[in-house]
């Protein structure tokens, strides 16, 4: 397909399809796609939605975007599942959760494996989701891998995240540990008809207080029972309340500049490994140097920096 | 090197995807990105999912009998999408005498059972247009 910025441009789903798959697997036209579209982007609302494997994220994702569906909102969704470590292999399953949006026009989703991005996102969820803001969906959802305690990297992809949780899951002394606790806008207790969600309920409500300190914005913790439907218009409404909040107190412009900003230094991090991996590694003068380093006759640091020091003349 | 994105899919009623589940997990193995869609879905689903996700396989699975009409329909809708390379492949149980038409309808290869995942492994990493 040619022109594949300008097919996005006029609504070809197909083109969607192919240039999030020239992003992601770095083909030549995909830096002329993205300079096309960067120009559009920026109307899409972003959702992230985490927690851990099991929660329910898939299930309360295709929920949620049934319900915007209802509002006349179009929907794009972006889902991850971890690649293999050992094969680079995938397998992407949040379809399946899903399938009853395959056939509706109104809902585009793309399944993505993590490729060796530890973050919860892969390298190029960014970028798809610009893809979709591009197209002109309205709200776009990013459901990161089933997450442990550290996998942070949504924060910074979206503009409103709420963290999955269900019942059972460990003590309250977990509650207050550092990590996913603390990047969430919104709490969800999904599969709240299971025992112990209101002492979870509890927990997090401690937690959150814990701290004593009057927020502007004191995440609420909701409840749903996704495979019933259970919940999911309230916490639409209080995604559109997180909106408004962050909206309003300019938030939003501050969490978008602190993202297109972190973007532009990931950017940059990637071009100056690439030049790294033309000019040191695959010309084999990395292993030239390791030999030097290794004998002793002069050390990494002093390589490194002279490595630098070459690249910006 | 792009990563090859295979779908793999369960045409129709039948409920049994052991046999899906290990061709998805060997395809996995071999380095694949493999979208499992779970059980009982229609050609039309299957079609706009592989156009969704542009894979670059759609690997189907089927052991209800009603191959004869639902690969063929699967063929139609992926080719329809504007998926003209796509390989599309088929499994399950599958009288040899039905293998003719099946390709005769642009599955390009049908997998029996008792063949080892490895020959799908191979015959995908042969015939992907990547």
């Amino acid at each position: 397909m040619e022109n594949i910025a300008e097919e996005v441009l006029m609504g070809n789903r197909y083109a969607l399809a192919k240039a999030i798959t020239a992003i992601e697997n770095e083909r030549e036209n995909a830096m002329e796609i993205m300079q096309k579209l960067y120009p559009h982007t920026g109307h899409a609302y972003v959702l992230g939605i985490t927690g851990p494997p099991g929660a329910g994220k898939s299930t309360l994702t295709d929920k949620l975007a049934k319900e915007y569906r209802r509002q006349g909102k179009t929907v794009g969704i972006i889902a991850i599942d971890p690649s293999s470590p050992f094969s680079g292999g995938a397998i992407l399953g949040d379809r399946i959760r899903m399938n009853d949006l395959t056939l509706d026009d109104g809902v585009f989703m793309r399944s993505m494996g993590t490729r060796g991005s530890l973050g919860g996102l892969s390298h190029k969820t960014a970028d798809a989701v610009k893809v979709m803001d591009a197209f002109g969906m309205d709200v776009i959802f990013v459901e990161t891998v089933g997450v442990g305690q550290s996998e942070v990297d949504i924060v910074k992809a979206a503009d409103t995240t709420m963290v999955v949780l269900i019942p059972g899951m460990g003590d309250d002394i977990q509650a207050i540990k550092a990590g996913i606790l603390e990047i969430g806008d919104i709490f969800t207790i999904n599969k709240a008809d299971h025992d112990g969600a209101d002492k979870l309920a509890t927990e997090l409500n401690m937690m959150l207080d814990l701290d004593g300190v009057m927020k502007e914005w004191r995440p609420p913790i909701m409840k749903t029972i996704a495979n019933q439907n259970i919940g999911i218009a309230e916490v639409v409404e209080t995604f559109g309340k997180h909106h408004n909040h962050i909206d309003g107190n300019g938030q939003l412009t501050v969490r978008r500049t602190e993202r297109t900003k972190n973007e532009m230094l990931d950017l940059l991090d990637s071009r100056i490994g690439e030049h790294i991996r033309r000019n040191v590694v695959e010309n084999g003068k990395i292993d030239k140097l390791v030999e030097e380093i290794k004998a002793r006759r002069t050390d990494p640091y002093t390589e490194a920096a002279k490595i630098v020091s070459e690249m910006l003349k | 090197m792009d990563k090859i994105k295979v779908l793999v899919a369960k045409p129709g009623l039948d409920g049994h995807d052991r046999g899906a589940k290990v061709v998805a997990r060997a395809l996995r193995d071999a380095g694949f990105e493999v979208v499992y869609t779970g059980l009982r879905q229609t050609p039309e689903q299957i079609a706009a999912a592989a156009a969704e996700e542009d894979v670059d396989v759609v690997a189907m699975s089927l052991l209800s009998g009603a191959h004869p009409h639902l690969f063929p329909a699967v063929v139609k809708l992926v080719r329809e999408k504007g998926m003209k390379d796509a390989l599309i492949i088929g499994g399950g149980v599958i009288p040899d005498g039905d293998i003719p038409a099946l390709k005769e309808a642009g599955v390009s290869e049908v997998f029996t059972p008792g063949t080892p995942t490895g020959d799908i492994v191979e015959y995908i990493k042969a015939h992907v247009k990547k």
